[in-house]
């Protein structure tokens, strides 16, 4: 059942909810992505309304299904968190050149605060290097319009097109007042065009240029056509931002005149300069990097903004806007320290860590719930830096190190992050092998747990739970030349998979470790997804 | 009307978020302009969480500034320092020690009863508290959850 009834007048959702119900009323035929806070919502919801939505292995798997369906004449969306796309970017920087057929829509959310991600970067930067327009959204009515927005746009334009969300839009719920219309369906058809889409030197090189001189005619579009709203108020003061910093600055400074920017690449500089012009004092207000400030003054507008050192981490809010204002450098006021999350009772990752803590292993880490062990009592994970990256890390390690450290070196890795990026370590590990071997343990909790409890390639279920081909992690390990292939049970046989370790670390030789044993929030549901998969191929046999 | 700023602190699994949603679908069921803020993720695993309801004519920040909060309901004593400093002077500051938990169904339902003593704080009429309730529980919570919500109000 959909969290939110879909045919409601009016509503009070979430950013990502607003998101996935614009896609069922902008008639998206494909929508691809890999789970990230704060992204995750959107995929899922867009499925309980009846959107057909898939996870991918990983977010660049995701973009070039979405860029492939665009490529056909049809309506996609993929979506990821802001770290999702370093790992698609590679698509996204041709993509632009090539250009879509349909439309096509990069939701890509931003984490301010670093509420859960590994570092704070700002997709902004991106849009810009890779010459992708882009839309930001400050509430959900926002997400649910400007959707529809970047579709009309890619469509008119034949380019895809970023809505960049932050924690709060994706997260905070308000009201939404839904389109009476709905976009109509697009056909898809294959028209053959070589030079557009076949991107070597020769067909590239025009592509690049038709790419720049595209961006003068959006730029000229999103300063007559765009969705940016000036509202004057005081002409002493004038602030320019976009997201979720302008409903901060509405209340910090209810009598400042605002622009909103709803396009910020291309800006609209025409725009920008005549608001300038109306007021006397002009600030940015914006989260993270001095992205518009930075981009404004190399346009020539001299404007003020926030102060760096201080304010360029972490969430803008009501106080730390006035404090701007008022041009207060102090430091925030240090808040008291809540309760740090940690691994859940009768989670099996405990298992797994008191082992390596025990055996003193040096652990190449890697992103997921267990990330947690890095923290006391456990303390007993020793790096993670990106997803996949335990595996390689790890080979690196093993490549330098004295032989007695290096003899303790383990890469632990959970399934649904060996999926997405550990399969190539493999790979690796087998093409280039370390003198002392290596050992891989797979965390498997049979789920994407971190982010919720999401369908992966290895749960052998899709994104709605229903039964599909699923991935055999010691099949693709002997595949790839991994001798030793160990499954074991961390929490039922727990000296099993100590001695398993210990075997495989006395060894110079290559073991993958498959420590299976499902989630414990997620068991409940696994038992009845699989109960439900069961029974329905119980009943299609019997037709 | 000036907007009415509760906010809700406790730890992930303590029915945060859940209390929350019910306060935000009641106002916005009476036609106020809301706004929920909350954060998913890590905060999930056990550590502490906090959700932000605001409601009035019109709204603008889904986040209450430091100092605003008009109610606090906190659901785990230990959590009441790390959230003090929302409260606004004179706020009002609900917290476990208002209920008679010997009395609840179950204590898993203590966020519906700090919902039941929030609820004495309005004039909203207890059978719209009763429709939210309703609306973002499943039927199986919805008896034990009239018994808690009834239990918070002192009226059971």
């Amino acid at each position: 059942m959909p969290a939110f009834n879909p045919n409601a007048q009016r509503m009070l959702i979430s950013g990502n909810e607003a998101l996935a119900l614009s896609m069922l009323h902008c008639n998206v035929q494909v929508a691809a992505g890999y789970p990230g806070t704060p992204s995750s919502e959107i995929l899922e919801n867009y499925s309980e309304i009846g959107g057909f939505a898939q996870w991918c292995p990983n977010e660049k798997v995701a973009a070039e299904v979405a860029l492939g369906a665009a490529f056909g004449h049809a309506r996609s969306v993929v979506t990821m968190k802001h770290v999702g796309l370093n790992v698609a970017s590679d698509t996204l920087y041709t993509a632009t050149y090539t250009g879509v057929q349909g439309g096509m829509v990069w939701i890509v959310a931003d984490d301010p605060g670093q509420g859960s991600s590994q570092n704070e970067q700002d997709t902004r930067n991106h849009a810009k290097a890779s010459v992708c327009p882009m839309f930001e959204p400050s509430n959900s009515q926002d997400a649910y319009d400007m959707l529809r927005l970047a579709f009309k746009t890619s469509e008119r334009f034949n380019i895809p097109v970023i809505l960049r969300m932050t924690t709060r839009v994706d997260h905070s719920k308000s009201i939404v007042i839904p389109a009476q219309d709905r976009l109509d369906a697009l056909v898809p058809d294959f028209v053959r065009d070589i030079p557009a889409r076949v991107m070597v030197p020769g067909y590239a090189k025009p592509a690049g240029r038709r790419l720049r001189a595209k961006m003068e005619t959006l730029e000229k579009w999103n300063v007559e056509e765009g969705p940016n709203v000036i509202e004057m108020r005081s002409p002493d003061l004038g602030i320019i931002t976009a997201g979720i910093c302008y409903h901060h600055v509405r209340e910090a400074s209810p009598e400042a005149s605002t622009l909103k920017l709803g396009m910020t690449y291309p800006l609209p500089m025409e725009t920008i300069r005549k608001f300038a012009g109306s007021v006397k004092r002009l600030v940015v207000i914006e989260e993270n990097d001095p992205w518009l400030a930075e981009n404004l003054r190399a346009a020539g507008i001299p404007v003020e903004s926030k102060y760096d050192p201080i304010f360029r981490f972490g969430e803008m809010d009501v106080n730390r806007i006035k404090r701007i204002l008022a041009g207060d450098k102090s430091p925030d006021p240090v808040p008291v320290k809540g309760k740090a999350p940690a691994l859940c009772e009768g989670c099996p990752h405990r298992s797994s860590f008191a082992v390596l803590k025990e055996l003193d292993c040096i652990v190449s880490g890697d992103i997921g719930c267990y990330t947690l062990a890095a923290l006391p009592p456990f303390s007993s994970m020793d790096m993670m830096v990106d997803m996949g990256a335990a595996i390689g890390m790890g080979i690196g390690l093993r490549q330098v190190l004295p032989r007695e450290q290096a003899k303790r070196v383990v890469s632990v890795i959970g399934d649904s992050t060996f999926v997405h990026s550990g399969i190539t370590g493999l790979v690796q590990m087998a093409y280039n092998k370390p003198e002392t071997g290596h050992v891989v343990i797979i965390l498997d909790n049979s789920i994407t747990a971190m982010t919720g409890q999401q369908e992966h390639p290895g749960t052998g279920r899709k994104l709605d739970h229903s039964p599909t081909y699923k991935l055999d992690y010691g099949e693709i390990a002997k595949a790839c030349g991994i001798p030793n292939v160990v499954v074991v049970n961390p929490v039922k046989d727990t000296d099993g998979l100590k001695k398993a370790v210990q075997e495989a670390l006395a060894k110079d030789e290559l073991t993958l470790i498959i420590a299976k044993s499902p989630c414990i929030l997620a068991l409940k549901s696994i038992l009845a997804w699989e109960k439900a998969n069961k029974e329905m191929l119980e009943k299609e046999t019997q037709k | 009307m000036k907007t009415v700023n509760v906010k809700f602190a406790g730890l992930g699994g303590t029915g945060v978020l859940k209390a929350s949603d019910v306060l935000a679908e009641l106002t916005f069921e009476l036609g106020y302009d809301v706004k929920k803020a909350e954060v998913h993720g890590m905060s999930q695993r056990g550590g502490s969480i906090a959700s932000d309801v605001r409601f009035g004519e019109s709204v603008d920040s889904p986040m209450i500034p430091d100092g605003e909060s008009d109610y606090l309901v906190v659901f785990a004593k230990d959590q009441i320092p790390v959230n003090e400093a929302y409260l606004k002077k004179g706020g009002i500051l609900l917290t476990p020690k208002d209920i008679d938990i010997s009395k609840l169904p179950s204590e898993k339902t203590l966020n519906v009863a700090m919902l039941g003593k929030l609820s004495t704080y309005f004039d909203f009429p207890v059978v719209q508290w009763q429709t939210a309730l309703k609306k973002l529980f499943a039927e199986k919570f919805h008896e034990g959850n009239e018994k808690a919500f009834f239990i918070g109000r002192g009226e059971k």
